[in-house]
């Protein structure tokens, strides 16, 4: 568990979990990072967004109903 | 153009920006309780319900706008620009006027607690978002009670179609399928005993 | 499982004369003048003297994670704000009793080891949160005489966690001593920076704070005395199931773990398994018990780790698969239930076990099972569901055999008779 955070250059896409109501707009906004599970929460294998899908990934942010996404430079 | 020209084209732009102002009010909040239900509309996604809904909202300002700008410019109508935004101070029906400077106000939190959304968090966003179930029956009340056109069967039909969207998605709204969540359990409880061991066994290797 | 006596206080002689947490001393030390008698006066020690000890001292976290107490003191002291301590002794695990014996018993250490990082810290306000299992009438004399005889130059409040198995996870003791909802949340910012009310916070579980209480009296090197180079000191744990004395024993780190169930009097019948850590533990085979030692280190290779203590040994003749059911069933209930996966997944998953437990049948059920674990693990706001996940995982391994025998309609246990607690009205 690192206390120090590590600021890594590439950026990616948090969930907050509390926060999530599964209901799958950011799956819409960004199919290739982000699926859905049996219930219609996202699944995000690789959270890295490249720089390809910077701007997608802002509108999903922005989209989320619950504002449960967020980007991250630290680890 | 003569000026008593001008002066109608005003109370006629004023009028009618009234009415579309309405009708694009009522199609924000249905669009808003769609939005609320996770649901897709025929040929738009999620997030499309959600774009479409901002969008009306932001066109229903503008001929908000246009509807008091030409309501205030017009020397007919007596009303001074400080009674769009401070209600019931008007001279003229300064209750249904006041009701209209209302809706004006709490339109103005909405639209912008939502632009700067991110920033103020969930909780707080929610809250004044909540208030559009005051806002549109103010719209319609400051329509009833400020309409040149209240008497005319048209104006008639038409509150009654607006009235008539909003509480069926009201009651929509209140009803227990409206989430749509029959594919996910609410956490219900599990009994952590059973007395008997799997049925039929008796300490078989 | 009741949790009856301390351990014999001749079993273990050597380790009581140097004055561990359990010593030699059977009563409980509640009046403050036997524990000073007993202890001396706290020295009194600025926040560097604080941080060196507990960096010198090697002293980890009792709670379960087993973090650095130096590197927690550390990032609060860099953190903006008046700092809140918090001595966590919520323990909302049923199989573990240490934190309340600590309470009970050893109620001015663990106070001192309080007061050593609130002025350490210079926090504003100090805490003491505990279940309603403590005796609140005693722990409020003792705090009340602390204050009095100016023992406490901190205050130090008292406050209850409610009854669930998540109390006591970090950051929902954070959420309730902010106002909030005893729930767990997201856990950026790090508590450490942004707690209670916004302010930096020191959460430590009652053990290390006792700990810390003995090793500012005796020095870090009587620390380092016991347990191994890379896992100093002692640790207290709760044996229960097929032992012949349960109870809270302490152990130095390192010790076979052959050696903690003789602690506890020796297993009273042959074992098929024991469980380590807790509900969010691992099972380890009676071969796993013979190699093993209680450190990390050692554990890690069984995929295990000490965690909050726990030792409960399941003897043959109880259907591990039934144990394993009850239990899921209880951490599918006791899900705070914000998050969607673990919500919707751990209930699943339960039903899963239980078919599988009390139905026999289907190999589905264990693809399942494991799928479904695939969905919840690392997916909210805490490690609910990844420690569940780990308990059961573990337990497929170890109980293997009975995993074959009831595929086939047929189970190896000869006894209803419950073992893991889990708690009346689940």
């Amino acid at each position: 568990m690192a206390l120090q955070p590590t600021k890594s250059a590439a950026p990616r896409i948090v969930v907050d979990w509390t926060a999530c109501d599964g209901r799958g707009l950011c799956a819409e906004l960004l199919p290739e990072l982000v699926t859905r599970d049996d219930w219609g929460f996202p699944l995000i294998p690789d959270p890295t967004v490249r720089p390809a899908l910077r701007d997608h990934a802002a509108r999903a942010i922005a989209a989320c109903p619950t504002l449960a996404l967020r980007l991250s430079s630290d680890r | 153009m003569s000026s008593a020209a001008i002066d109608k084209a005003l109370w006629y732009l004023g009028r009618s920006s009234g009415v579309v102002s309405l009708a694009l009010l009522t199609l924000v909040v249905v669009l808003g309780v769609v939005t609320r239900s996770g649901r897709r509309l025929p040929g738009l996604p999620r997030f499309a319900v959600s774009a479409v809904h901002r969008t009306t909202s932001l066109l229903a300002v503008v001929f908000l706008t246009v509807h008091i700008v030409t309501l205030t410019l017009d020397p007919q109508s007596q009303l001074r620009w400080i009674d769009a935004v401070i209600p019931f101070g008007s001279h003229v029906k300064p209750l249904w006027i006041g009701l209209g400077a209302a809706s004006l106000d709490l339109m103005a939190a909405l639209v912008v607690t939502s632009l700067l959304r991110q920033r103020i968090g969930r909780r707080v966003w929610r809250a004044i978002h909540w208030t559009a179930y005051a806002l549109w029956p103010f719209a319609v009340l400051h329509t009833v009670g400020t309409g040149t056109d209240m008497g005319q069967p048209w104006m008639l039909w038409f509150l009654g179609a607006c009235t008539l969207a909003v509480a069926g998605v009201i009651g929509w709204r209140l009803s227990a399928r409206f989430l749509d969540e029959a594919d996910r359990t609410v956490g219900t409880k599990l009994p952590s005993s059973e007395t008997r061991l799997l049925a039929g066994s008796k300490g078989l290797r | 499982m009741t949790i009856l006596t301390d351990r014999n206080a001749s079993a273990d002689a050597d380790l009581a004369a140097r004055g561990a947490l359990i010593g030699l001393t059977p009563t409980t030390q509640h009046d403050l003048r036997p524990h000073l008698a007993e202890h001396g006066v706290l020295p009194s020690l600025d926040a560097h003297d604080v941080r060196q000890l507990a960096e010198d001292s090697g002293l980890t976290g009792h709670g379960g994670a087993g973090f650095p107490l130096y590197r927690k003191l550390e990032a609060v002291f860099e953190a903006r704000g008046r700092a809140v301590v918090v001595a966590n002794g919520a323990e909302g695990e049923p199989a573990s009793a240490k934190d309340r014996w600590l309470l009970t018993r050893r109620p001015h250490l663990v106070l001192d080891g309080l007061q050593l990082v609130a002025r350490a810290t210079q926090a504003a306000d100090a805490y003491l949160y505990v279940n309603d299992q403590v005796p609140m009438a005693a722990l409020n004399e003792v705090l009340a005489e602390r204050r009095r005889t100016g023992v406490d130059r901190v205050a130090v409040k008292l406050a209850t966690a409610p009854d669930a198995f998540i109390s006591g996870e970090e950051s929902a003791v954070v959420s309730d001593l902010s106002g909030g909802a005893a729930l767990p949340r997201m856990k950026q910012p790090r508590v450490t920076e942004r707690g209670v009310r916004g302010r930096p916070t020191l959460v430590s579980n009652v053990e290390t704070l006792a700990l810390l209480a003995l090793i500012a009296r005796r020095g870090a090197s009587w620390f380092r005395e016991m347990g191994t180079s890379d896992a100093p000191g002692t640790m207290l744990l709760t044996v229960g199931g097929a032992v012949n004395r349960p109870g809270i024993v302490e152990a130095h780190h390192g010790t076979p773990l052959a050696d903690v169930l003789d602690m506890a009097g020796g297993t009273s019948r042959p074992l098929q398994a024991v469980l380590l850590g807790g509900y969010h533990g691992s099972w380890l085979t009676p071969d796993d018990l013979e190699s093993g030692r209680l450190s990390r280190s050692s554990l890690a290779t069984f995929g295990a780790s000490p965690g909050a203590g726990v030792v409960v040994a399941l003897a043959e003749g109880t259907c591990g698969l039934a144990e394993m059911s009850r239990v899921m069933s209880y951490l599918a209930n006791e899900s705070a239930g914000q998050c969607g996966p673990c919500l919707n997944g751990l209930p699943r998953i339960a039903e899963q076990v239980r078919s599988l437990a009390y139905r026999g049948g289907d190999r589905r059920a264990v693809d399942e099972m494991l799928r479904l674990g695939g969905l919840v693990v690392g997916r909210g706001a805490c490690h609910h569901p990844d420690g569940s996940m780990r308990f059961l995982r573990s337990g497929l391994r170890v109980f293997a055999g009975e995993v074959e025998l009831h595929l086939a309609g047929r189970c190896g246990g000869t006894s209803d008779e419950a073992v893991l607690p889990v708690p009346r009205g689940q």
